[in-house]
């Protein structure tokens, strides 16, 4: 087929794009797997009985606060790897600012602490299960990412790949933050940061093979 | 090049918002700036560069609904041809690398003007292999001319299964321009 041939065939009748619809997608289905992750925090692991008790210490806003600010800096960055030619800009610096702030603040609270003390901590009273949790809460939020960049047009594939899976990561803490009594900075830069970098490398690693077009 | 800019924007909105016409002359407009953006990259592979432009061109209708007025129009479309563009050298290094004896005979040939004028790829052949609910309708209505309507009394399809089946057709089509694969 000849190409002058070809730009016939692409634009006789041609139907009119809905552009607005992929903000809508975004919304409904991140937003609907947020709730998915909401219900299995609740039912799965279960809210922690004292979690309004939290409500007035300034770490739990700080927690709080890191997680969210991450998930809202994560989104931004996959919104823009999602279409083509629009830059990264000032994104990567908006998942570092929050990341940055809780590991300053991990190291003050270590000074601030007893060398016997720094072990117990960094380990709190749930280390090892943390990571893991947030992994699976994130998964929901990861298939539907996924699911919505394959939709769109991403031209760096691993980048692209990578930030849904840290913005699941992201979602995946801020869900977990109601069942996890953890408040320690330390603790948090550790564990946390580990719970959304696992979800962020298998985006990075499937990216190239699942987002192609 | 603003000017070329603005313009091609202008063109590619209207098409986003169904004017045909619009979106016909903006394909027009674009494909030579395609074409001589991989002609410039493609010394070495002059037979490339026309199935490049097709594919490129069958990606941008493809994603043209992921092109936000408020972006340069250029740079969503060098964005596009750059990425079609290095999906082809990867798909190519993947090829070369269970034909590497024959590799450098056929670099000689590929050099030669008779072997750049040789279309490689056919995209109606590849139209062919698509099942029938995809290739009914893109023949009737991006070939033939044929209204939706047209095409659904003709087929016996309902008219948005004709829309579900171009929309999805094109995606298939695409991927079967991937599949194809280039190189020797």
């Amino acid at each position: 087929m000849r190409t002058d041939d070809l730009i016939l065939a692409l634009a006789a009748g041609a139907e009119p794009v809905n552009v607005r619809a992929a903000r809508w997608r975004y919304l409904t289905g991140l937003g609907a797997a947020t709730v998915v992750a909401l219900l299995l925090v609740t039912y799965w692991m279960g809210v922690r009985p004292d979690f309004l008790d939290g409500l007035d210490l300034p770490m739990f806003w700080f927690k709080e606060l890191f997680c969210a600010a991450l998930v809202v800096a994560g989104l931004l960055a996959m919104v823009r790897l999602a279409r083509p030619g629009i830059r990264l800009a000032w994104a990567p610096a908006l998942i570092a600012a929050p990341l940055l702030a809780m590991w300053a603040a991990g190291i003050l609270e270590l000074l601030a602490t007893e060398p016997d003390d720094r072990l117990p901590l960094l380990l709190g009273v749930s280390w090892s299960e943390c990571p893991y949790n947030i992994v699976v809460l994130a998964l929901p939020v990861f298939v539907v990412a996924i699911g919505l960049l394959r939709r769109m047009a991403p031209t760096r594939l691993r980048l692209a790949g990578a930030a849904a899976g840290f913005t699941s990561g992201a979602v995946g803490a801020l869900v977990y933050s109601l069942h996890c009594p953890e408040l320690a900075a330390t603790f948090l830069g550790v564990w946390y940061a580990l719970g959304m970098l696992i979800p962020t490398v298998v985006g990075a690693l499937i990216g190239p093979r699942l987002l192609r077009w | 090049m603003s000017a070329t800019e603005d313009r091609l924007r202008d063109l590619m909105v209207r098409g986003q918002d169904g004017d045909e016409a619009a979106y016909l002359q903006f394909l027009r407009e674009s494909s030579p700036l395609l074409r001589g953006f991989l002609r410039k990259r493609l010394v070495r592979l002059p037979d490339e560069v026309e199935d490049l432009v097709q594919e490129t061109l069958i990606a941008v209708h493809n994603q043209r609904h992921t092109y936000d007025a408020g972006q340069p129009l250029t740079a969503w479309l060098h964005a596009i041809v750059r990425y079609k563009l290095v999906d082809m050298f990867r798909r190519r290094a993947r090829t070369d690398a269970y034909n590497e004896p024959l590799d450098d005979s056929i670099d000689l040939l590929s050099g030669s003007d008779d072997a750049a004028a040789e279309a490689r790829r056919d995209v109606g052949k590849l139209l062919a292999t698509l099942p029938d609910r995809q290739r009914l309708p893109i023949v009737h209505v991006k070939l033939e001319g044929l209204t939706v309507v047209e095409t659904a009394q003709r087929t016996g399809m309902s008219e948005s299964a004709v829309k579900i089946g171009i929309h999805r057709g094109m995606k298939a089509l695409a991927a079967a321009i991937r599949k194809s694969g280039t190189g020797p």
